[in-house]
């Protein structure tokens, strides 16, 4: 059984200067009452692995506008304003990785490899500075597993034991950010008694996670 | 019909029944318009959802369920949900028969440029180096010229997106192919002579002996 913990909390539990990987395609998905916690807490310095930042003022845009976030590793900003030009000014330490190359390099994290080989980003940009390692007359990028301090996730719906359970297209980097952090917080909608969500849909075992958020107010 | 329905419509032709699609955000996310229900078309959308379906009814929305640019969608039967590591699992692993993309520079090589405007717009590649390395067939779907110049060009000034050449090129003006050989002008739009499309293309082309017009169906 998991205490459920209080988003500020939550928020203690991400010191600045902390790796943070979170969950979230444009906010969905995105656990929204941890990161309005972090930014009451005035979080600082904090290195953010996610997909992208949303918009200024929603989900992770909140944790941008508030100065949160001094690294970000990330596939897609095109969507904020403030983000690019903090990558522009410098203000934000910027790295962008292809989508599929991050939550990749996040699932090797956290299932265990040593790397990922992909030939996304041969010949470009990304491809600098990286080994290339040929495999069956194939060449291929080898891009390095990421970890974090803290995963922040979020579910559909979340049982006592932390088992849990995701929606439509608010699955995307959750369950995989689940694997690869040393504590991971989970947020969900809706909070159920064990047995109420059948084994077979439960995409992230309770197993992997530290606290549950206690239910929305 | 303006340019991009007219290329959105010429797009269309390209699909076959049974195929599985990633159309990507603007001009691209039109092509779903012009393909008919029957033809049991399923698109994927990279955020985590094969069985994309029209806008929901306005207060109808689920905010779970979205498309890769946060714009709310429906799913149609059949419709699977899965996380970022499957939905990049398909796209790198092949398994994604058609990717239709917007471009900011093709070149004669057939290598395209659309996910940075060094020092000037840096949305970040999100999806789009893993779609053109993985996807079986690239389609671009793009305005032939932008503030004046052609974006058909001898060599891209732009950083790559892959090295991967694409297989069909849609304007207003022009379809075009490029190959082994140089970029070949396949089709003509209706109305448009062969010399205005030689006049607003920086590119050589290689022009057939009979330039048909589009067949837009």
């Amino acid at each position: 059984m998991k205490q459920a913990l209080k988003p500020a909390a939550a928020a203690e539990l991400v010191p600045d200067g902390a790796v943070v990987m979170i969950g979230g395609f444009m906010g969905v998905g995105s656990p929204h009452r941890i990161i309005d916690a972090l930014v009451a807490r005035g979080a600082r310095d904090l290195t953010v692995i996610a997909n992208d930042t949303a918009r200024p003022g929603h989900g992770i845009g909140k944790l941008v506008s508030a100065g949160a976030v001094k690294r970000l590793v990330t596939s897609h900003i095109g969507l904020n304003p403030e983000t690019q030009a903090g990558m522009i000014s410098g203000g934000i330490d910027v790295e962008l990785v292809p989508q599929g190359t991050l939550v990749e390099r996040i699932r090797a994290g956290g299932v265990g490899l040593g790397g990922v080989l992909t030939a996304t980003g041969l010949g470009t940009e990304v491809e600098d500075g990286k080994q290339i390692v040929e495999v069956r007359g194939k060449r291929f990028l080898l891009e390095e597993p990421l970890h974090a301090d803290v995963a922040l996730i979020c579910a559909q719906r979340a049982d006592y034991l932390g088992n849990l359970e995701y929606s439509l297209t608010a699955h995307n980097f959750n369950p995989i950010m689940a694997m690869a952090a040393d504590t991971v917080i989970a947020e969900a909608h809706v909070i159920v008694p064990l047995g109420v969500i059948p084994p077979d849909a439960v995409k992230t075992p309770g197993a992997l996670v530290d606290h549950v958020l206690e239910r929305a107010s | 019909m303006d340019a991009k329905h007219l290329i959105a419509r010429r797009v269309a032709r390209e699909l076959e029944p049974g195929m599985l699609v990633n159309l990507g955000i603007g001009l691209p996310s039109l092509v779903a318009t012009y393909v008919p229900a029957e033809m049991g078309i399923y698109f994927q959308a990279e955020n985590g959802v094969i069985g994309l379906g029209a806008r929901p009814p306005e207060g109808m929305e689920d905010p779970d369920l979205t498309d890769a640019g946060g714009g709310f969608v429906t799913a149609v039967p059949g419709a699977a949900s899965i996380d970022s590591a499957m939905s990049f699992g398909l796209i790198r692993g092949g398994h994604l028969d058609v990717t239709v993309l917007g471009g900011l520079q093709v070149d004669m090589k057939g290598h395209l440029a659309n996910w940075k405007v060094p020092g000037r717009m840096v949305p970040g590649m999100g999806g789009a180096m893993d779609l053109v390395s993985g996807a079986r067939q690239v389609i671009v779907a793009m305005q032939h010229a932008a503030r004046g110049s052609s974006k058909i060009v001898r060599e891209c000034t732009l950083p790559l997106t892959a090295m991967r050449r694409v297989d069909v090129v849609v304007t207003e003006l022009a379809v075009l192919h490029p190959r082994e050989d140089g970029l070949h002008l396949s089709e003509r739009a209706p109305g448009v002579s062969l010399d205005q499309i030689l006049s607003a293309t920086e590119a050589d082309l290689i022009v057939p002996e009979t330039l048909p017009e589009m067949a837009l169906g």
